[in-house]
């Protein structure tokens, strides 16, 4: 029994979760706020209406997404930690598509997101050639590649032939593009922003756990991932593999920016600081365990904390006490390997 | 002619001293950490921990040093958990990273919020309670010894603290332990240095200077901490901690580089000739090119990374 419950990542994950928010809990107690009405702000918020369930699912969306792309990449043994430049320019290619190119909605929506897609695998595979041809740290350039997406995506935006004037934001993507629920569907499920990016993202990550788990080429990249050099020795080209890997993963974080603004967003507005999508999808990557089936419902629970944590305001409570419990719930991930090594010696010792 | 070229000369200058100094704090710090074994990518979670720490102490005591030095000390009880976590939990170094990157900036806004009226800006700092200028008055506002010259002091402290950090990194003890340890932690156990020990000491200077350097961020480059205070400079030390090859020396040259990038981008925004986004991208589009061309590969510690278990 107890080594059962060592070798579960699931009850180590949710222990964490409960672990962030008593943290979470003591920092709003240090800052004279009731922990007992912010959460149940926070439960009620998400929680109450059908028509916030649906808001927790726009927001979660992208979230899946860049959680796919992260996870994706861990798989491999590569750390994706530019998925933030390429959320970026994979919304900016959509929303450059969408406002500029007139064509029937059935070609516009696949075009748009196709685009979407290009931009984010295209920004991610320039790292990949310099870390295989120059032998460059990836982590490095895709720091760089993150501050430059943002400057570029910037500049757009401010490009006369996008921008909208007197605003810091693009005009409005065509409708054609839009991938927005039906409007007799908005009306029943009362959520202006539904679209169909969430359906999008649960067949992304079938996909890809399809790919990871039941073909060579997922077990081709996850044995490069594993071990290198027996890779190499077994006659897999590491080389290729790394491209692959981190073309299928920047593809995946310029889906998730192609999907924001097609759907929640409908434009794209000027940056003050980075969005952190690619961030975030780091957190629900780990959440979820690298799994891409974990990682919608790491996806949705980093939703419903977002959109919860918007309505926090009314109960006076900072909304940032989110970013401290997730943070707090990936400290906690991450140590886990020790905390179970601890508890295995613990246990070797009750057992003499 | 020539007037406006000194002129312009000397507002370079100006804004290199004042880009420069939070990128080299924490380069610096994160020299240590990284030289030692341990990857610290939440130097950006450091930095605003320590930028609204020292904010909020210097508004409280009118004191712009005891302001400094807290940052340093809140960016320090961050490396504490990284430690704790890296080092003695075996914790993956890059997600603990992570963790920090989200905890630090949260907690600040989340303190700020908490403390100043649910106002995610501090109030503005008193002249009096930033850090002090060198040569107060001494020059004329606005020329060229006054730019160059009548800097933030910090600014010109931070290159000693370039040379002592070359210093205790290559010419004292503690700096041949944490090189070997960065390398060879098994090697140095067998030895009898204690691994554990000058990891924990790395990360907690890694991170005390982090603040600093986010410190000097509210305490000299702008008048109060707000959000947007700390967007990058993290990242942008780290990229300088690789391109600088993981040395002080190297570091402290491309910290000096992207700070002067820094420079041109606001001399020339004020211009408003080009686009001030597509001069910000110039110090990114810089580093890669130089890595492509000359760098090529920068050799991490071969323990970087990775944790070590004692053994027993």
């Amino acid at each position: 029994m107890k080594q059962k419950i060592l070798k579960s990542n699931l009850i180590f994950t949710l222990l964490s979760i409960v672990i962030g928010f008593i943290i979470g809990a003591i920092f709003l107690v240090v800052a004279k706020i009731s922990p007992a009405e912010a959460y149940g702000k926070l439960w009620h918020s998400v929680m109450d209406k059908p028509k916030y369930w649906m808001w927790t699912f726009t927001y979660a969306s992208p979230l899946i997404f860049t959680g796919l792309s992260v996870a994706f990449s861990f798989r491999t043994g590569i750390f994706n930690i530019g998925a933030e430049g390429q959320f970026v320019v994979g919304s900016l290619a959509a929303c450059v598509v969408g406002i500029l190119v007139d064509v029937p909605a059935y070609i516009h929506v696949p075009l748009c997101i196709l685009v979407g897609a290009l931009a984010g695998f295209f920004w991610s595979f320039l790292v990949a050639m310099m870390k295989i041809k120059r032998g460059i740290h990836e982590v490095l350039s895709f720091i760089m590649f993150n501050w430059i997406a943002f400057y570029l995506s910037n500049y757009v935006v401010n490009l006369r032939a996008i921008h909208k004037p007197s605003s810091e934001a693009t005009k409005d993507v065509m409708d054609s593009a839009r991938i927005l629920f039906p409007k007799s569907l908005l009306k029943l499920v009362e959520c202006k922003a539904a679209n169909w990016g969430f359906v999008m993202a649960i067949v992304a990550a079938i996909i890809i756990w399809v790919i990871i788990e039941k073909t060579t080429l997922g077990y081709k990249l996850k044995a490069v991932g594993s071990n290198n050099s027996a890779a190499l020795y077994a006659g897999i080209n590491s080389d290729r593999s790394v491209l692959t890997a981190l073309g299928i993963s920047g593809a995946l974080a310029g889906l998730g920016g192609a999907v924001q603004v097609l759907g929640m967003a409908g434009r794209l507005s000027q940056f003050a600081g980075q969005e952190g999508y690619g961030f975030d999808g780091i957190t629900v990557a780990l959440i979820g365990g690298s799994n891409p089936i974990g990682c919608i419902f790491s996806g949705i629970f980093y939703g419903a904390m977002k959109y919860g944590g918007t309505k926090l305001t009314m109960v006076h409570a900072p909304s940032e006490v989110v970013n401290i419990i997730m943070g707090c719930i990936v400290l906690c991930i991450a140590i886990s390997p020790g905390i179970k090594m601890a508890l295995s010696r613990l246990g070797k010792k009750g057992g003499k | 002619m020539w007037a406006v070229i000194v002129k312009n000369l000397g507002l370079l200058i100006n804004a290199t001293l004042i880009a420069t100094p939070p990128l080299l704090l924490a380069a610096l710090g994160s020299c240590f950490s990284e030289r030692s074994g341990v990857v610290n990518i939440g130097i950006e979670g450091m930095m605003t921990i320590g930028a609204f720490t020292g904010a909020a102490v210097a508004l409280a005591t009118g004191n712009g040093w005891i302001g400094f030095l807290c940052g340093g000390l809140a960016g320090a009880v961050f490396g504490v958990i990284h430690a704790i976590a890296c080092v003695s939990m075996h914790a993956d170094q890059t997600i603990a990273g992570t963790a920090i990157n989200f905890i630090g900036p949260g907690l600040a806004v989340f303190l700020c919020k908490a403390m100043y009226d649910n106002s995610s800006d501090t109030p503005a700092l008193e002249a009096s309670a930033k850090l002090p200028k060198m040569f107060n008055g001494v020059f004329k506002t606005g020329s060229f010894g006054s730019n160059v010259l009548n800097v933030y002091s910090v600014a010109y402290l931070v290159f000693i603290f370039a040379v002592i950090c070359w210093f205790v990194f290559y010419k004292t003890r503690l700096g041949a332990h944490l090189r070997a340890v960065g390398e060879h932690p098994e090697a140095c156990e067998s030895l009898g240095i204690n691994v554990y020990r000058v990891r924990y000491i790395c990360v907690i200077v890694s991170g005390f200077m982090a603040g600093l350097g986010g410190a000097f961020c509210t305490l000299a480059t702008v008048n109060q901490f707000r959000p947007s205070v700390i967007v990058g400079q993290g990242f942008i030390a780290i990229a300088a901690v690789i391109f600088g090859k993981f040395s002080p020396g190297g570091a402290a040259a491309a910290c000096l580089l992207f700070g002067f990038c820094n420079g041109v981008k606001t001399l020339a925004s004020q211009g408003n000739v080009v686009s001030p986004n597509l001069i910000s991208m110039i110090p990114y589009i810089v580093t890669i090119l130089a890595l492509i061309l000359f760098v090529g590969k920068a050799h991490a510690p071969a323990a970087n990374g990775k944790p070590f278990y004692k053994s027993k």
